[in-house]
């Protein structure tokens, strides 16, 4: 009896989700017209709305973890064979790059406020350190490629002036104390004219071992996007990050970030120290959003206080409540839906942030645990308690 | 001359002083009878403003061009509009989520005002840009000695004082006050003895939306200039201030608002570039006080709450 309820689930849900997901995307990054783009919203939100009501997403998410280390593989196989297919067009590589930053910036994000439960409404503000950082020392002199890890730590270091409030505060009050930093953050930069004002900063290109990122190449016959670079070098980025976050979850260290999440009071009953593991928490978190930051930077070639504001913050908060708090792959699937969906519906673009402070209302209301509630710790692939 | 600019620093300290004690009454409200952040209250402070400004215009398109009247009007207005965004926030919105995790309540209403704000950019007409406020009050002044004070200020200062006295004597003289100390002080049994708790809390945040009206408007009719993303620095400092007197204290939370606004003022005057870096040093006050402080300064008054 026991065999059968171990049995090990079978390989082919996840696969078929991988493929139906991959065409999903290729098919919504490639058509144009508007009303087509709404057809197929909707039709992927009735379809996610059904597999969730008849359990097929919890099925498909077990088959995944009993086969983790083939469907890893497999995935980033597919994403990548997905920009493969964009491989020409500029403006689709840049999306997909853009939506990995975004990734990238939650995964930190998630440290802090998934796992550890610390409120961090400066998200962008640790972006902008980062991206700034790029900008002021990106001139010639060091490698571009140390440019992602110093804009990291540039960000681990402001973000430690907050670090006193963070551990003296909680809840509401660590809320308010970095809204008041990331606004304090963009209207410092707007005022100050040595980081260029309102007018922003030019960064230099990414360059690789005299590799310009900034320059289309030929592939055999093909011709291909400056841009898909920046998606390469993001993705390895974000498999990077995303191997630490998991690593760090399934560890004692995530087990201890969760202790001091849900309770405050027992943990250092048990010897957790919640002190430590917030800063840790928080400061890890903030290196891996400067590092975004930089890269973002990098790609962008230009940046302005605008790319840091308070309203980012709160989009960079949008992607995790909606994906499901502490959740890995609901960043992934937000992250995309976030970012993608205003720049193919120009529709609605100028009101985004209006549309998802409301569909958070709503998500918070009706359903809590956002789209992939995140599932518990399963520490090793194919493992169940 | 010196003792002029001393009073015109201290008339702009009180005029902020009193915008700030008016919003953060409202935190402080809120907090007693339901123990939650209405982080969308600064929002609601500027829709004041908008709403204020929008009833003076189709007042003038409609041929009132009598100051007092419009000025009456706007106030009656932008009050019974805030009035009642405040009763559908608590209904539909915050009493909803009793019971829900703090969190939840917190990204509830924070995304409240960011709704209000997007709202007021994307559908107020040309609502991006800033907009001029008129100034409705006579302008002329008073010469006392040396010193000239503006007939409109002294107005705008009196009336701000009088609505908060009189937000103090509805809390403490009244039946509704009575009734909403008694939530506040213990909720279950504030129900026992027959007090309509959803009654009381919808009321509660039509006064406390009330008086971000009145705010609202004195702030656009001092500065004469008002901008859809005004409410994020007042919701700050207002929360900011609540918290410093003590949440749930209204007499903490007036102290507060005074001790921001003063520290602001000295900053404008005392610090080189002061002025330009006005706001970025009202933000970094926030962080220090809340970092030094985080239960408030009057801590026998201060309930814990962090």
């Amino acid at each position: 009896m026991s065999r059968f309820f171990h049995r090990k689930l079978s390989v082919l849900p996840s696969i078929i989700a991988l493929v139906v997901a991959m065409a999903y995307l290729a098919l919504i990054l490639h058509v144009e017209t508007q009303s087509m783009i709404i057809a197929l919203l909707t039709g992927g939100a009735i379809s996610f709305f059904l597999a969730s009501r008849f359990d097929l997403v919890s099925m498909v998410r077990q088959s995944y973890s009993a086969h983790e280390r083939v469907m890893d593989i497999l995935t980033a196989l597919a994403v990548v064979a997905v920009s493969a297919v964009y491989h020409e067009n500029s403006f689709v590589l840049f999306m997909m790059a853009t939506v990995l930053v975004y990734v990238i910036a939650c995964l930190g994000l998630n440290l802090q406020f998934g796992y550890a439960g610390m409120l961090n409404f400066a998200g962008a503000a640790m972006l902008g350190v980062g991206g700034y950082t790029a900008a002021l020392l990106g001139n010639g002199q060091i490698q571009t490629i140390f440019l992602l890890p110093l804009g990291g730590l540039a960000a681990t270091i402001i973000g430690s002036i907050l670090l006193p409030p963070m551990l003296r505060t909680h809840g509401h009050y660590s809320a308010v104390i970095t809204i008041a930093f990331n606004l304090l953050f963009t209207t410092f930069l707007e005022v100050y004219s040595g980081f260029g004002g309102t007018q922003g900063l030019p960064v230099v290109s990414m360059s690789l071992f005299n590799f310009n990122f900034n320059e289309d190449w030929q592939l055999g016959s093909f011709q291909i996007a400056f841009y898909a670079n920046y998606f390469l070098l993001g993705f390895v980025l974000t498999i990077i990050v995303m191997t630490v976050v998991r690593r760090i979850e399934r560890s004692w260290i995530g087990l201890s970030f969760d202790a001091v999440r849900l309770d405050e009071i027992s943990s250092p009953c048990f010897g957790v120290d919640i002190a430590l593991w917030k800063a840790i928490a928080f400061m890890s978190g903030n290196f891996i959003i400067g590092l975004a930051g930089a890269f973002y930077a990098l790609m962008l070639g230009y940046i302005a206080p605008t790319n840091f504001s308070f309203s980012d913050s709160l989009i960079l908060v949008t992607i995790i409540i909606l994906g499901g708090l502490g959740s890995i792959w609901g960043i992934v699937l937000t992250a995309a839906i976030v970012i993608i969906l205003p720049e193919k519906l120009q529709a609605i673009q100028e009101y985004r942030f209006l549309l998802y402070a409301v569909v958070v209302t709503l998500v918070l209301l009706f359903r809590p645990g956002g789209l992939l509630p995140r599932v518990p710790r399963i520490y090793l692939p194919g493992w169940r308690p | 001359m010196s003792s002029d600019i001393l009073v015109q620093y201290l008339v702009s300290g009180l005029m902020l002083a009193m915008i700030y004690a008016l919003v953060a009454v409202g935190f402080t409200l809120f907090f007693g009878v339901l123990d939650i952040i209405h982080f969308a209250h600064g929002d609601v402070f500027m829709v004041g403003a908008f709403v204020a400004l929008a009833s003076f215009l189709s007042l003038s398109a409609a041929g009132v061009s009598v100051p007092v009247v419009q000025l009456l009007l706007m106030t009656v207005a932008s009050i019974a509009a805030l009035a009642l965004l405040g009763i559908l926030t608590a209904r539909y919105l915050v009493l909803p989520m009793k019971g829900a995790p703090a969190l939840n309540v917190l990204l509830m209403t924070m995304m409240l005002g960011t709704i209000l704000r997007e709202s007021v950019r994307l559908f107020y007409p040309e609502g991006a840009n800033p907009k001029a406020f008129p100034s409705l009050l006579p302008t002329n002044s008073i010469e006392i000695g040396e010193i000239s004070l503006r007939v409109d200020n002294i107005i705008m200062l009196g009336f701000g004082a009088a609505t908060i006295i009189c937000v103090s004597l509805l809390i403490n003289r009244t039946r509704l006050g009575l009734a909403i100390r008694a939530v506040a002080q213990d909720e279950e049994t504030a129900k026992t003895m027959g007090i309509n708790y959803t009654l009381v809390v919808m009321l509660t945040f039509a006064v406390g939306s009330g008086l971000a009206a009145i705010a609202g408007l004195i702030s656009g009719l001092y500065y004469n200039e008002i901008n859809f993303s005004m409410g994020l620095l007042l919701g700050v400092i207002g929360f900011s201030a609540a918290i410093t007197g003590g949440l749930g204290n209204i007499y903490g939370a007036i102290l507060g608002g005074i001790l921001f606004a003063g520290l602001q003022t000295i900053g404008a005057v005392a610090l080189p570039f002061g002025s330009a870096y006005k706001d970025v040093f009202a933000f970094a006050v926030v962080i220090i006080i809340m970092t030094w402080r985080p239960t408030g300064l009057i801590s026998t008054l201060s309930s814990e709450r962090v």
